[in-house]
């Protein structure tokens, strides 16, 4: 076996297409693993963890291009030769295509309709091209993350002067005229408007809603930070203000995490103010409704609101059956061995996390998270799981120098696995996410260490309960029917929502919890 | 000629795309018009250097 590196000196390409690359050389014969990454301090450091060093890499800048390979000696050798063969596909325009312009204004000059800019070069370049897109007076969906607060206050606050929008940074979602941008799912055009700061939020929010036969007239991701004090808001508020004259809206739904409570009261009082109905979905925050404002604990509870609101019926799976739950949770539980108490709960989607804490929360139950909501307890090595505990392994610990979960499933199929050997494990909740962006098999990624975890549990002479939601449609690439169809016939529980599957193990963990205390 | 935000939703967008190809290829298939930009890092990648020359500029 030998390790070794190939730098290429400015080259840049986006992260998923070295992973896809990286990919295609893991799988050559004699490659024990590769890694295709841009050199930035992080990624030298990930490289590094994982023994890989000289003075080539440490000299190595965020502009170049590292491969990093393991293997026998002759198919490393191979690789390293002719490190092309493996850049050259897929990234760029086709043989014979016009050449791309090379910046915002040369863009805007050969097509004046260019309307929005669609960023996520890393994030230290993210500002310089987000102020670019807006001198060019053009609205900015901003994925990168890393971008200061005072680059972002700054960048909205230039954008509100010219009468345009930053959705970012860190905006992961976002519906324009019927357009999903970033990680979105294929959803018809409908009475509902959304403003969020949560990306998977909105996904899980406009699924339901198509599947409920409504649909979404426009989504304004804000990115995660904007309602903080020292962003102020400012996306939020154009969003909402747009959304109150956009003749296509009847409905106005808000998504976000909790923010500080000033900036609550003051979200609270311009939806106070709006002329149309408002439904607020704080996850994890306990706002009283005024007015024409109505407020959801869960995104279900939004969903059903917001159909009410635009005078639709609320689906049948939005109104889950409570008692036929529990009756299903205490019969789960009772064949579980005594020594069986924690649940685990592995998620690609961050909100999706918090949300499923707000529902154990309100039964009281309290336990571990590497993003605890208020009342929940702070998981201290977010790499190894502690009693119950729930993991977002979207943090910025888990995607420091590889694509996130919702494309890349290694990190959590490798932690399922880990949970599968645990005897104490009695629950895993996992949540996959179709749609644009995402994985095209987001179970088939997981299938092996789904059978994993049922092995390792089976030899110990018991069943581990998989439970989970897909969130998405039957128009998204992966196609909801068939991804619920693999869970299911690998022995998955699931559920319709998020929401309903956190609360179905919720239902199974009091149960569990009163078995001790007969016991 | 800038197209406000308000504006924006009435009509259909044209997009610019720099950064994940992906982005732009995902509304391109839904049919949507996509100019890609061929992006490199500025100033070798250093982005102290790039926004000194920016403040050249």
């Amino acid at each position: 076996m030998v390790r070794t590196t190939v730098i290429r000196k400015n080259r840049y390409f986006d992260s998923v297409f070295l992973m896809l690359a990286a990919r295609r050389i893991k799988a050559q014969p004699g490659i024990a693993d590769a890694s295709a990454l841009l050199a930035t301090a992080a990624n030298r450091e990930v490289l590094a963890a994982m023994g890989y060093g000289g003075a080539e890499l440490a000299g190595a800048g965020p502009g170049d291009l590292v491969l990093a390979l393991e293997g026998e000696e002759a198919a490393v050798a191979a690789i390293a030769a002719d490190p092309e063969a493996w850049l050259s596909r897929g990234s760029g325009p086709g043989p014979g295509a016009a050449p791309e312009p090379r910046s915002f204004t040369e863009a805007v000059a050969a097509r004046p309709a260019c309307s929005v800019a669609v960023i996520s070069v890393p994030g230290a370049f993210a500002a310089r091209e987000a102020r670019a897109a807006l001198r060019e007076g053009l609205n900015v969906f901003l994925f990168s993350s890393n971008v200061s607060v005072a680059d972002e206050r700054s960048l909205k606050l230039e954008a509100r002067e010219r009468g345009l929008i930053v959705m970012g940074p860190d905006c992961g979602t976002a519906f324009l005229c019927g357009a999903g941008i970033g990680f979105a799912n294929a959803v018809r055009r409908g009475p509902i408007g959304m403003v969020g700061s949560t990306g998977t939020g909105m996904q899980e929010f406009s699924s339901l809603a198509h599947q409920a036969g409504s649909g979404i007239s426009n989504g304004i991701g804000t990115g995660s930070r904007d309602l903080a004090d020292a962003v102020g808001g400012i996306s939020t508020m154009a969003g909402i203000e747009a959304l109150e004259n956009d003749p296509g809206t009847q409905v106005i739904a808000v998504l976000a995490k909790p923010p500080e409570p000033a900036a609550t009261a003051r979200l609270v009082a311009r939806l106070g103010r709006c002329r149309k109905p408002v439904v607020l979905c704080l996850l994890g925050a306990e706002v009283q409704g005024t007015g024409r404002i109505r407020t959801a604990a869960t995104i279900d509870e939004a969903v059903a609101l917001a159909l009410v609101a635009a005078g639709a019926e609320p689906s049948a799976q939005l109104r889950p059956d409570d008692r036929a739950m529990g009756e299903q949770a205490a019969l789960l539980a009772g064949q579980l061995r005594p020594e069986q108490r924690h649940i685990r709960g592995l998620f690609a989607g961050g909100t999706l996390c918090y949300q499923s804490q707000a529902v154990f929360r309100k039964a009281g139950l309290v336990l571990r998270a590497n993003s605890p909501l208020r009342g929940m307890l702070e998981l201290p090595d977010p790499r190894v799981s502690r009693g119950s505990c729930f993991v977002d392994l979207g943090a910025e610990l888990f995607v420091e120098g590889r694509p996130h979960p919702m494309i890349d499933a290694t990190l959590r199929g490798q932690r399922l696995e880990q949970e599968g050997q645990d005897p104490t494990v009695a629950v895993i909740l996992l949540d996959f996410i179709l749609g644009a962006m995402a994985s095209r098999d987001p179970v088939g990624d997981l299938l092996g260490a789904i059978g994993g975890v049922q092995d390792a549990a089976r030899r110990r002479g018991g069943r581990i309960l998989l439970v989970a939601s897909v969130t998405g449609t039957g128009d998204d690439a992966q196609g909801l029917q068939a991804q619920t169809r693999a869970l299911v016939e690998a022995g998955v529980l699931v559920l319709p929502s998020n929401a309903q599957a956190a609360a179905f193990c919720r239902e199974i963990m009091l149960r569990i919890a009163q078995r001790k205390e007969v016991d | 000629m800038p197209i406000p935000f308000e504006q924006l939703l009435q009509g259909r967008p044209v997009f610019v795309n720099v950064g994940v190809r992906g982005f732009g290829d995902s509304l391109d298939e839904a049919g949507f018009e996509v100019i890609h930009l061929d992006w490199s890092p500025p100033a070798g990648g250093d982005a102290r250097m790039a926004e000194l020359l920016d403040d050249l500029l």
